[in-house]
């Protein structure tokens, strides 16, 4: 059971610091001009966080104890694949969703 | 098609954003789900996600407050998992920095991975949108998205454990990553910086306090600078 001090303390704690986290530079750099370099890296912020913010979790899935599950990585690759070659989001989710689905229908 | 007026940026972030109702309703689910599993009641599930609204950083902190975890390292550990956030606030100043501070302080508070990724696809695609159209934009995107985080935090909490593990509603958020980062692959530099970051959090993946994301992130946004001054070094040098 989680102690009720601790959740409250986490619950504040984690607001606060994800706000402050969030507005660190759109609210503090504001308008001010930044460097070219320091640019050059940003854009490729998304590319590079989300891909290893995801890569353990398709890999290592925490839902099979950490062990490598042919459905999920078959959906994971249909939906990247979908993705890649339709630019759709949608139709790469679907994918993505129907993979899953599919594959834990047929062998489980 | 071309966004005008603010109101027509906005509309047009709201459809660029509903796609992702998909993924935030399981995912929020999930949440209220396991919150209540780990003996949060309907209320506390509720504020947490009003107040944090960043699913990865909440399932991170309630798993270790589970676990008993020193109450500094749950707050350590879950504000990792979520300094992706301040790359975000950082790669979005240079489109939105000059808008009033009111509007960069919600923004702030409503940067999400959905969000932020859908409006910086779009900020880039056209980049002569004004600040206040890009701001439209970016509330438009996130309209379709956080009532529901909201909504579907009470809905997980209230199924509470009816909800088989068959249903598989923990892949909806690496599903649907995917299927964002696919679209944003435009030149060869994405690919190299989307490439390394995952080799480097693969092979980082024993970091403590989730901090193998950050340094997989960082390595990742290098090899993509450098891959882009690599070519456009060697397009300069064909001419």
């Amino acid at each position: 059971m989680i102690d009720r001090t601790t959740l409250w303390i986490v619950i504040i704690g984690l607001g606060l610091g994800s706000f402050f986290l969030r507005f660190v530079f759109t609210g503090l750099v504001g308008n001010r001009p930044m460097p070219a370099w320091l640019l050059r890296h940003l854009r490729y912020t998304a590319v590079a966080v989300l891909p290893a913010l995801v890569a353990p979790q398709v890999l290592w899935p925490a839902a099979t104890g950490g062990e490598p599950d042919p459905a999920r990585l078959a959906a994971a690759a249909a939906a990247l694949s979908v993705g890649l070659i339709t630019k759709n989001v949608l139709a790469a989710m679907l994918a993505g969703g129907v993979t899953l689905y599919g594959m834990l229908y047929l062998f489980l | 098609m071309a966004t005008t007026t603010p109101k027509s940026a906005y509309l047009r972030g709201v459809v660029d954003g509903l796609p992702f109702i998909l993924v935030i309703i399981p995912f929020a689910t999930l949440f209220g789900l396991l919150a209540v599993e780990a003996g949060l009641n309907v209320i506390e599930a509720l504020v947490f996600s009003l107040v944090v609204i960043a699913g990865a950083a909440q399932f991170t902190a309630l798993q270790l407050m589970q676990e008993d975890a020193p109450t500094i390292i749950v707050l350590a550990s879950a504000l990792a998992v979520n300094l992706r956030m301040a790359m975000y606030s950082a790669s979005l100043t240079p489109y939105i920095g000059s808008a009033p501070l009111w509007q960069r302080a919600l923004a702030a508070y409503l940067t999400v991975d959905q969000s932020y990724m859908v409006s910086v696809a779009q900020f880039e695609k056209e980049p002569q949108m004004t600040v206040p159209q890009r701001i439209a934009y970016f509330f438009g995107a996130v309209t379709p998205v956080v009532p529901l985080w909201y909504i579907f935090t009470v809905v997980g909490a209230m199924l509470g454990s009816r909800v088989p593990d068959s249903w598989a509603l923990d892949f909806a958020l690496p599903i649907t990553f995917l299927a964002m980062i696919a679209p944003m692959f435009r030149t060869l530099a994405h690919v190299v910086a989307a490439f390394v970051a995952v080799v480097v959090s693969l092979l980082a993946v024993g970091v403590p306090f989730s901090l193998g994301i950050i340094i997989a992130g960082v390595a990742g946004m290098v090899a993509g600078a450098q891959a882009e001054l690599w070519l456009e070094r060697r397009r300069e040098l064909s001419q």
